[in-house]
C-alpha cells in the first residue's frame, strides 16, 4: 500500500511541510509550537494500539500495553500544556 | 471481503483527515492572534485518528488498549492541570519521553513477534526503536534535571569515547538483530544500550542547554514515530511524524544559533569547562535600595523590563506585570525585551508573562528591541544574567563571545534585581553588574517587585 518510492515521497514532502510551517514563527511562540509540535507526535498511539492490538504472546502484550500507557500519557498531556499555555496569549485590544 | 476493504478506505480516510488537521493545526500555532484554535484543531485530528483506530481489522485486546489510555490519559491530564507555569519545560520532556518509548515499544512488539517483514522494515523498525529509546530515557534525565531530582552534572574524561562506543555496539546488535533474524536475548540487550545512551547522552549536559536539548529530543521522537509509522504501513504516523521531525529540527537550530553555538557544541562540550578562561571583571557592584529604584522607574519616561529565569524561579511574572501596568498608568512607556534562550526554554518568558496576563504586542524580542535601549532611561533586569552581559560583544576570549544579546548597558540606568552576587548559570561573571550605570537590588524576584509597586504607589 504505501512501499518503496511512495513512502520515500510522503517522508520528503512531509519534511518540508514541517519546515515551512514553523520558517517564520515568532519567538513569542517558540515554547507553545514545541508543545503543540509533542502533542502532534502523540498520534504515536495510534500504532500502539495496532502494536497492543495484534500483539500474540504475553511478553508482547506486556510492552504493547505499556506502550500505549506512554502514547495516551503523550498525547493527553501534550494536549493540556499546550491548550493551558495558549490560553493565556492575549492582544491588549482584547477585552480582558 | 467487501465489507473488510470499505472500513479500511474509511480508516485511511480518517487518517488522512487527521493529518490534514495536524498540519493546518501546526500552521495555525505559528501565529499568536490564531494559536488559541490550531491546538483545538490539531486535538480534533487525535482524537479522529484515535477513534477510528478501534476498527483496524484483526485486532484483540480491546479491553486491555481501554484500561492503558485511560491510565496514561488520566495520569497525563491530571499532572498536564496541575503544573505551576514555570514547571512547563519539565512536563514537556517529560510527555515527549512517554512518545519516545512508546516508540520504542511499537519497535520492540515488532521485533519480538518475530514475522519477517524484509530487510526494509527490519531496518526502520530497529532504528526508530533506537532513537525512540534514546529519545525516551533522555527525556527522562532532562525531566529530572529540570525537575531539581538530579542536581549534579556528571561528566568525566572520555564521555564522548563512552557514548560513541555504546552507539557502535547498538548498531552492531541492531545489524545482527536485522540480518540474522536474532532472538529476544539480543532484542533485551539492543534497547537496554539504548536506553543508556539516553542516559550518557543527557548526564553531561548542562540546565543553561536544556532547551536546545529537549527540542533536540522531540525531533527525534518525531522522527522515530515516523520510522515505526514505516513499519506499520501508517500514513498519519509517517506524516505527523516526519512533519514534528522536520518542525523540531528547524526549532533546534534556531535555539542553538539564538546561543552562537552550535548543535555539536551544545551536545559534546560542557559549558562549564571554558567558563575558567575568561578574566576577572574590573570594578566592584553598587547596591541600591527598592525605594531609590521605584523613584527611578516611576519618573523614567521610558522603561524596558528585561525578564529571565530569575524571574521563573520566584514565581514573580504577575508581581511584575503589575508593576509594569502602575508604571503605565503614569505614562511610562513600559516594554517587555526577551531574550530567544531566556529561561529554560526558547519563549519560557513569553509563556510566563502571558500567563500573568502581558499582552503579547508589548512583549518583544532582541532584534526589535536592541535599537531602543539607548532612548531607555531604565532597563530593569530580572533575573537575568547571560543573555545581558556585554562581554558577549567585547571579550573574544570569554565562551559566550558573539552570543546575541540584549543590549541593556546601553541604556541609560540599569537596574539588576539578583538574589546574591554569585555568577549566572554558565558560572561567567557579568560585566554589566559593574557599569557605572549599574545598581544592583539584591533580593527575591517577586519580594523586590512588590516593594517596588509599594514605592511607586506612595509616590
Amino acid at each position: 500500500m504505501i512501499d518503496g518510492f511512495i513512502a520515500l515521497y510522503i517522508f520528503m514532502l512531509a519534511a518540508f511541510v514541517g519546515h515551512e510551517v514553523i520558517g517564520r514563527v515568532p519567538v513569542i511562540l517558540h515554547t507553545p509550537l514545541m508543545s503543540g509540535s509533542n502533542f502532534v507526535h502523540g498520534i504515536v498511539l495510534v500504532g500502539a494500539m495496532v502494536a497492543l492490538g495484534r500483539a500474540g504472546s504475553t511478553l508482547e502484550t506486556v510492552i504493547g500495553f505499556v506502550g500505549v500507557v506512554l502514547a495516551a500519557g503523550n498525547a493527553v498531556g501534550g494536549y493540556v500544556v499546550t491548550e493551558r499555555m495558549l490560553e493565556m496569549f492575549k492582544s491588549s485590544k482584547e477585552p480582558r | 471481503m467487501n465489507d473488510g476493504s470499505s472500513m479500511r478506505a474509511l480508516i485511511e480516510l480518517s487518517y488522512f483527515v487527521a493529518a490534514i488537521l495536524f498540519i493546518f493545526g501546526l500552521k495555525r500555532m505559528s501565529s499568536p492572534v490564531t494559536a488559541r484554535g490550531g491546538i483545538i484543531w490539531a486535538g480534533a485530528g487525535m482524537v479522529v485518528a484515535t477513534l477510528v483506530t478501534f476498527l483496524y481489522p484483526g485486532m484483540e485486546n480491546y479491553g486491555l488498549m481501554t484500561v492503558a489510555i485511560a491510565i496514561g490519559g488520566i495520569l497525563a491530564w491530571v499532572s498536564g492541570k496541575r503544573v505551576a507555569m514555570t514547571d512547563m519545560p519539565q512536563m514537556i520532556a517529560l510527555y515527549n519521553g512517554m512518545g519516545g518509548g512508546a516508540a520504542a515499544a511499537i519497535a520492540a512488539v515488532e521485533l519480538f513477534g518475530g514475522e519477517d517483514h524484509g530487510l526494509t522494515f527490519g531496518v526502520l523498525a530497529v532504528l526508530g526503536g533506537l532513537i525512540g529509546a534514546v529519545s525516551f530515557s533522555g527525556s527522562l534525565i532532562a525531566f529530572a534535571k529540570l525537575q531539581g531530582l538530579m542536581k549534579t552534572t556528571v561528566r568525566f574524561s572520555g564521555q564522548q569515547m563512552v557514548n560513541i562506543a555504546l552507539l557502535a555496539v547498538a548498531l552492531i546488535v541492531a545489524i545482527i538483530i536485522v540480518a540474522a533474524h536474532a532472538g529476544a536475548g539480543w532484542i533485551t540487550i539492543f534497547f537496554l544500550i539504548a536506553l543508556a545512551l539516553g542516559v550518557t547522552m543527557t548526564l553531561p549536559i548542562g540546565g543553561a542547554d536544556m532547551p536546545v536539548v529537549i527540542s533536540l529530543y522531540n525531533a527525534l521522537t518525531g522522527l522515530a514515530v515516523a520510522l515505526e509509522g514505516f513499519v506499520l504501513q501508517n500514513a498519519a504516523m509517517i506524516i505527523a511524524g516526519t512533519v514534528v521531525g522536520a518542525a523540531g529540527s528547524l526549532l533546534t537550530q534556531l535555539m542553538a544559533k539564538a546561543m552562537n553555538r552550535s548543535l555539536a557544541n551544545v551536545l559534546f562540550s560542557g559549558f562549564g569547562d571554558v567558563a575558567a578562561a575568561s578574566g576577572p571583571v574590573e570594578g566592584s557592584m553598587k547596591p541600591i535600595e527598592a525605594s531609590d529604584a521605584g523613584v527611578m522607574l516611576a519618573f523614567a519616561n521610558k522603561v524596558l523590563i528585561v525578564p529571565g529565569y530569575g524571574m521563573a524561579v520566584a514565581q514573580a511574572q504577575h508581581k511584575v506585570w503589575e508593576l509594569a501596568q502602575l508604571l503605565r498608568e503614569r505614562g511610562v512607556d513600559v516594554k517587555f525585551a526577551i531574550h530567544p534562550v531566556a529561561g529554560r526554554m526558547p519563549g519560557h518568558m513569553n509563556v510566563l508573562l502571558a500567563e500573568a496576563g502581558v499582552p503579547y504586542d508589548i512583549i518583544y524580542d532582541e532584534s526589535e528591541i536592541n535599537s531602543e535601549f539607548p532612548t531607555a532611561d531604565v532597563a530593569l533586569i530580572i533575573g537575568a544574567n547571560d543573555v545581558v552581559n556585554p562581554v558577549a560583544r567585547s571579550d573574544p576570549a570569554s565562551p559566550i563571545y558573539g552570543m546575541p544579546i540584549l543590549n541593556a548597558d546601553k541604556a541609560k540606568n540599569v537596574i539588576v534585581i539578583k538574589r546574591g552576587q554569585g555568577a549566572g548559570f554558565s558560572g561567567i561573571e557579568n560585566a554589566l553588574f559593574f557599569l557605572d550605570n549599574t545598581r544592583m537590588l539584591y533580593g527575591d524576584g517577586q519580594a523586590m517587585a512588590a516593594e517596588l509597586i509599594a514605592t511607586v504607589k506612595s509616590l
